[in-house]
């Protein structure tokens, strides 16, 4: 069944340090303070008007830099489950899949949409239509979609830990 | 086909026999590490279900990126801790002081060459100066190494740099590490591993070496690798003498016929130094197109830039002369503090009037010892300039090697060392 997101549009190179500021790393722990300050050295007007559903649209190395997980998790709780960008930084990457946030590599979609605008992504056909064209969801390696669809590497390992299947 | 230094490392790592890019393995590390994050990280251990890490003994954490605590919260944070660090009796604990995660755990000689260390620091790529696989991970990924000694990868292609003749007087190796970053941009190692050869690195100081793979990170390297020499053996005999039990070590080279994605030379004989302007830290210009830039506070410090050979080249700019502009001067480990306290380093900095602090991070990310003001612009011997980075999105970082970084605290601009290194 496919879904319809309003997106907020970024360009290239967009580093972890205006994603979640390296200032707020060891102090901020709840969810309620960590989206506070999402995205605020970039659009100040994210952080306030993100809604569930929204997906990130960006350019090239969406979140270089650190390899602070809260440039994630920022996103996460305000309700952004999907993150599309012609290419991510491998950490970032990393961290989306296990914060079960789906990364999307897809070159292009930045330069033919705006913040505000709508896109629709379709699971099953693994598309996502915009602008009038349709792009292809890259597959995942079965691991790695076994840890997104868990929901995230913690889930996962709960799961496992609560199964008694390790040796913890 | 021959394998690359990644796919030997991560096989070993792995337990298999041989790896090929593309495989997606798990890997066991010799050395997983955090540091100020590591409240956090347990927080995350204890939802998953763990009880007790699973390799203590493999575990370091270090306090440096907010060390000593600056307000109430870092300490509480701090405390929970050194809590932790008892009740699972973790193998290694730096307290606050003793330095940076990279380098003290270089120092220590805690992780060898041909081994794999994970760390919750995107510059774990330091690591590669050892010979060693060092990858960076994120909180939820440290956890799951503590719960159960093991994490996912896919085993990355390889890229190639040759690094040939010989550094003229004044060019660092930061000035390497700026040039590649330069003419490959922040994109440019697309999270693949970074493997260096030629003749110019015997030639490069022991101490100098780190920087060029701790840069690597902001090259978006997955990891980087040095191949280790006899300087790189004598280091580790030297430190590892007192260390008890001592694991023996197989070096790890990539085979002559290994495949990398691509290659690229840098005859270091025609480098000159660079300064990385703001806001990115591959934005590198000749140093003569940015003299005359006002600055306001210069740092030298950090992972990247804060080791001993950075502190004697600032003394040697700034013996006997006075800094005109705030300049906060932070040694990489006690270690290095103690080596400029002897030799009279130290005495040439604080003379100057340069302002020294507890070993640790710093101001790099932010958190304290030196946040600049917002129209200020601060030259820095770290590795990111990216806006925002050093606490104010309104101020501007440059990065440069530390006899630039030393010039700009003389003059209050962008200056050449040449003048006061005569």
């Amino acid at each position: 069944m496919s879904t319809l997101h309003r997106v907020w549009v970024y360009g290239d190179n967009v580093n972890t340090d205006v994603i979640f500021p390296g200032k707020y790393t060891y102090t901020l722990t709840q969810p309620e303070q960590i989206k506070a300050h999402a995205l605020e050295d970039l659009d100040p007007a994210f952080a306030a008007a993100a809604q569930p559903g929204d997906v990130i649209v960006a350019g090239v190395n969406w979140g270089c830099g650190s390899s602070r997980e809260q440039a994630v998790t920022c996103l996460k709780w305000s309700g952004v489950g999907v993150i599309i960008a012609a290419s991510f930084s491998g950490l970032y990457f990393r961290n989306c899949i296990n914060q079960g946030i789906h990364p999307i590599v897809c070159a292009g979609l930045n330069t033919c949409l705006k913040t505000g605008d709508s896109l629709e992504i379709d699971p099953e056909a693994r598309v996502i239509i915009a602008a009038g064209q349709t792009f292809p969801i890259p597959p995942l390696s079965p691991s790695v979609q076994a840890i997104l669809d868990a929901g995230g590497l913690a889930p996962m390992l709960r799961q496992r830990f609560a199964e008694g299947q390790t040796n913890a | 086909m021959g394998y690359t230094f990644a796919e030997k490392a991560l096989a070993r790592a792995a337990g298999v026999a041989v790896a090929r890019a593309g495989d997606v393995l798990d890997i066991q590390p010799d050395v997983i590490f955090s540091h100020d994050n590591s409240a956090a990280i347990r927080r995350i251990f204890e939802q998953i279900g763990a009880h007790a890490i699973r390799y203590p003994e493999r575990v370091v954490i270090t306090l440096d990126h907010a060390a000593p605590a600056p307000t109430t919260q870092h300490a509480q944070n701090h405390a929970e801790i050194r809590a932790w660090v008892a009740q699972q009796q973790i193998g290694h604990f730096f307290e606050i002081g003793r330095g940076i995660c990279h380098q003290v755990i270089s120092e220590s000689a805690l992780i060898l060459p041909g081994e794999t260390i994970f760390g919750a620091d995107s510059h774990t790529t330091h690591f590669g100066w050892l010979g060693a696989f060092g990858m960076g991970v994120g909180r939820t990924e440290l956890a799951a190494l503590w719960a159960t000694g093991e994490l996912w990868l896919r085993v990355p292609e390889a890229i190639r740099i040759t690094l040939t003749g010989s550094l003229p007087a004044g060019v660092t190796a930061k000035d390497i590490a700026l040039s590649i970053l330069a003419r490959l941009t922040v994109t440019g190692a697309a999270y693949r591993s970074v493997e260096f050869g030629g003749d110019a690195l015997g030639a490069l100081p022991i101490d100098e070496r780190p920087v060029i793979p701790n840069m690597m990170a902001e090259f978006g390297a997955m990891n980087a690798y040095f191949p280790p020499d006899q300087a790189t053996f004598d280091y580790l005999s030297l430190r590892r003498a007192n260390a008890s039990p001592q694991r023996d070590y197989t070096p790890l080279y990539p085979d002559v016929d290994a495949v990398y994605a691509e290659h690229h030379g840098f005859d270091v004989s025609t480098l000159e130094p660079l300064v990385a302007l703001p806001h990115q830290p591959d934005q590198g210009v000749p140093l003569r197109e940015a003299i005359g830039q006002p600055i306001q506070q210069v740092f030298i410090g950090t992972c990247t830039g804060g080791r001993y050979s950075d502190l004697a080249a600032a003394a040697k700019v700034l013996k006997g002369r006075t800094v005109k502009v705030r300049t906060i001067v932070i040694p990489a480990s006690r270690e290095v503090l103690l080596q400029a306290a002897q030799t009279g380093v130290l005495a040439d900095l604080v003379e100057a009037g340069a302002a020294i602090s507890t070993p640790g991070c710093g101001p790099c990310m932010g958190n304290h010892m030196g946040i600049p003001a917002p129209n200020e612009a601060t030259i820095s011997t770290g590795s990111r300039n990216f806006r925002g980075r050093m606490g104010t999105p309104e101020s501007s970082v440059y990065l440069a090697n530390p006899y630039v970084a030393a010039a700009a605290a003389l003059t209050g601009n962008i200056a050449h060392p040449e003048e006061f290194l005569a």
